[in-house]
């Protein structure tokens, strides 16, 4: 935290100096300093719209989806064209369901992946290869998980299924994982590592039992953020899990309604009252991503403290 | 060292016995060791796979449409006819606008949040709201952008359109939907990446260059402008590139915003199509396997764009941190120790 050398800290006047003490002058008729002073107050400005849009956004939510908050939008199907009342019950719980999916195929994977990276081939060139794969990865268009989603699932089964949405955000979710395992695995502290391995143990014993446990905020974090993006997640679910005016069955591989393929669905109806259920969807769809944001990073600036204590 | 740490340490020496391992924990570690290996390979070979994939779905419909495919500017499903030419310009143009609005206003961020204008606690707030834009989902972007930014730009659009209409981007009015509310909202989209990766690169500038520049006299913008942004200027690139990358494959917000019209119009206010909008407009409808042929050969371009503009932008970072990491193992900084 080093504090600015500004040059006015340093202008108090030397009695006898070589240098014109006037070129130290810092008055605004100075063209120099107005220039600089002005463009301060631009980039200010700029900082400050920025922030606008996310001011504006939770505003419209808060104000346009606070408006239809009850227990009948958690109870009730979504209404069909025309009609009032009904809710998003469906869609909460099929966007759980295809989170919940897509967790299980890439939390294990992706945590593994990561303990590979930190600990078992740190720096061979398997694993350049591999996390320069996982950074393509977080590029990858969700779309294009989409049409992967539907080329290997959708194509097999004949089918619209929870499970082709879920492998589809699991691709998504699956390179955030990697890479903050890997972080937050290396962050452990070597002595840790050396004393685990002066005991004896082996170096699946040391992952297992010293690193996972003491990177697990930071792991968890990493988790957050990709369930995260899961949830809020559209374009990949269109064409894999479609939707679905019906509650799940319990045959589970059918057509199912998602809370972002709601909206995006209610957002062309020409109808007040579906465009109002996709203001509250959106609503209840940014509580989620944002219980889980901020929970990530609540996390991880606990555990960033905890290593600083550490240390 | 803190609570949690502490137990577990007792609980290995009450457990402890310092022993070398028995030969079955040597056969479970290597076979944990294998199961992570070989699930490294599989998420490197992913990116791989997906190439695969979708290229084996697009090649009845390359054979078939060839290179005409990319130039041809009709997408007839009926006729069977496809060409994605008005979807290839619709995704540069977009993304264009959208990239030079968040460099502008990115870089701006970055700067205001590294050279200490505002005190450390409006910084910290200011950043989590720049990151937090990262965290709200496309589609509510995109029905905000429905409600909010099109009828907020409408009328300095057609203002523009009335007064200037005699230049080509200006050539149509703006209805509803249309390139600029799009291009507006995927600026705000990839606005958090390139503030955070530009500002990584500008925190990385070594205050002793800053602290040389002030102490010659040259006021705080000549600094920036002059030391700052030219020491940094590869990590800003890499930032611009990776946004792009982002840029050219956002779906939702601009199949909600930016009309799906196939065509080609100089003017920023006329609606058009980007090549991700198509894919999730006509997907859920495709019916036959030419249709789907032709969607995963518009797929197939979408990827290949976005992974080349990705390797890039990873390259110019990557280049980057080594060249840092060389120059720091060369001249470690002398610790300063005259500053009062």
């Amino acid at each position: 935290m080093a504090a600015v050398a500004h040059p006015s800290m340093f202008a108090s006047p030397p009695t006898a100096s070589p240098i014109d003490l006037r070129q130290l002058d810092r008055s605004l008729r100075r063209p120099r300093t107005f220039v600089s002073y002005a463009l301060s107050l631009l980039c200010g400005l700029l900082a400050v719209l920025a922030a606008v849009p996310l001011l504006s956004v939770l505003l419209m939510l808060i104000v346009r989806g606070g408006a239809r908050l009850s227990l009948a939008l958690f109870t009730e199907l979504p209404p069909v064209a025309g009609v009032a009342g009904g809710g998003i019950g469906n869609a909460i719980i099929g966007t759980l369901l295809v989170v919940f999916i897509a967790a299980l195929i890439s939390i294990p994977i992706g945590v593994l992946c990561g303990v590979y990276l930190a600990e078992i081939n740190p720096d061979g060139r398997s694993a350049s290869v591999v996390r320069f794969c996982a950074r393509l990865l977080t590029g990858l268009p969700s779309i294009l998980a989409g049409v992967f989603a539907y080329g290997t699932v959708v194509l097999a089964t004949g089918r619209f299924s929870p499970l082709a949405g879920g492998i589809a955000l699991a691709l998504l979710m699956l390179p955030l994982i990697v890479l903050t395992t890997e972080e937050a695995v290396r962050s452990v502290g070597q002595e840790m590592r050396e004393a685990a391995i002066g005991m004896g143990a082996t170096q699946t014993e040391l992952v297992w039992q010293i690193l996972l446990p003491t990177a697990a905020p930071g792991i968890l974090t990493g988790i957050l953020l990709a369930l995260a993006r899961g949830a809020g997640e559209t374009a990949p679910l269109l064409f894999t899990m479609a939707f679905s005016d019906y509650w799940l069955s319990h045959r589970l591989m059918e057509p199912t309604a998602s809370l972002a393929v709601l909206i995006f669905n209610f957002s062309k109806s020409p109808f007040e009252n579906q465009k109002e259920i996709a203001w509250a969807a959106s609503l209840v769809l940014v509580l989620i991503v944002l219980v889980f944001t901020v929970g990530g990073q609540a996390l991880s600036r606990r555990a960033r403290r905890m290593a600083g204590a550490r240390i | 060292m803190s609570a949690m740490d502490s137990t577990r340490v007792e609980r290995v020496e009450a457990e402890g016995i310092a022993r070398p391992p028995t030969s079955r924990e040597i056969a479970v570690d290597r076979c944990f060791r294998w199961a992570t290996r070989i699930l490294a390979g599989f998420s490197a070979l992913l990116v791989a796979l997906i190439v695969l994939l979708i290229a084996k779905q697009a090649i009845p419909a390359i054979r078939k449409f060839g290179f005409d495919f990319v130039t041809s500017t009709r997408w007839d499903a009926g006729k069977s006819q496809f060409g994605i030419l008005p979807e290839l310009f619709g995704t540069i143009l977009s993304s264009a606008i959208g990239v030079a609005l968040a460099t502008v206003f990115g870089v701006a961020v970055a700067v205001f949040l590294t050279q200490q204008f505002i005190p450390r606690w409006l910084e910290n707030l200011l950043h989590n709201v720049i990151t937090l834009l990262a965290a709200i989902p496309s589609v509510v972007y995109g029905l905000w952008g429905i409600f909010v930014v099109i009828p907020a730009i409408r009328p300095a659009c057609n203002w523009m359109h009335a007064h200037l209409g005699w230049i080509p981007i200006f050539g149509t009015p703006l209805v509803s939907v249309g390139m600029t509310p799009a291009g507006i909202v995927l600026a705000i989209m990839i606005l958090p990446t390139i503030t955070a990766v530009s500002r990584d690169a500008i925190a990385a500038v070594d205050p002793l260059m800053r602290e040389a520049a002030f102490g010659m006299g040259a006021t705080r913008w000549e600094t920036i402008l002059g030391v700052t942004l030219p020491a940094s200027k590869r990590g800003i690139y890499g930032s611009i590139v990776l946004g792009l990358g982002r840029a050219l494959g956002e779906t939702m917000a601009l199949a909600m915003l930016i009309g799906s019209t196939n065509v080609i119009s100089p003017s920023v206010f006329s609606p058009g199509d980007t090549l991700a909008a198509l894919l999730a407009n006509k997907f859920p409808e495709a019916a036959t396997p030419v249709d789907l042929g032709a969607l995963m050969y518009a797929a197939l371009v979408l990827l290949i764009l976005t992974l080349l503009v990705n390797v890039a932008g990873e390259l110019v970072l990557r280049r980057d941190v080594t060249r840092l990491r060389r120059e720091e193992a060369v001249h470690k900084p002398p610790k300063n120790e005259t500053v009062a």
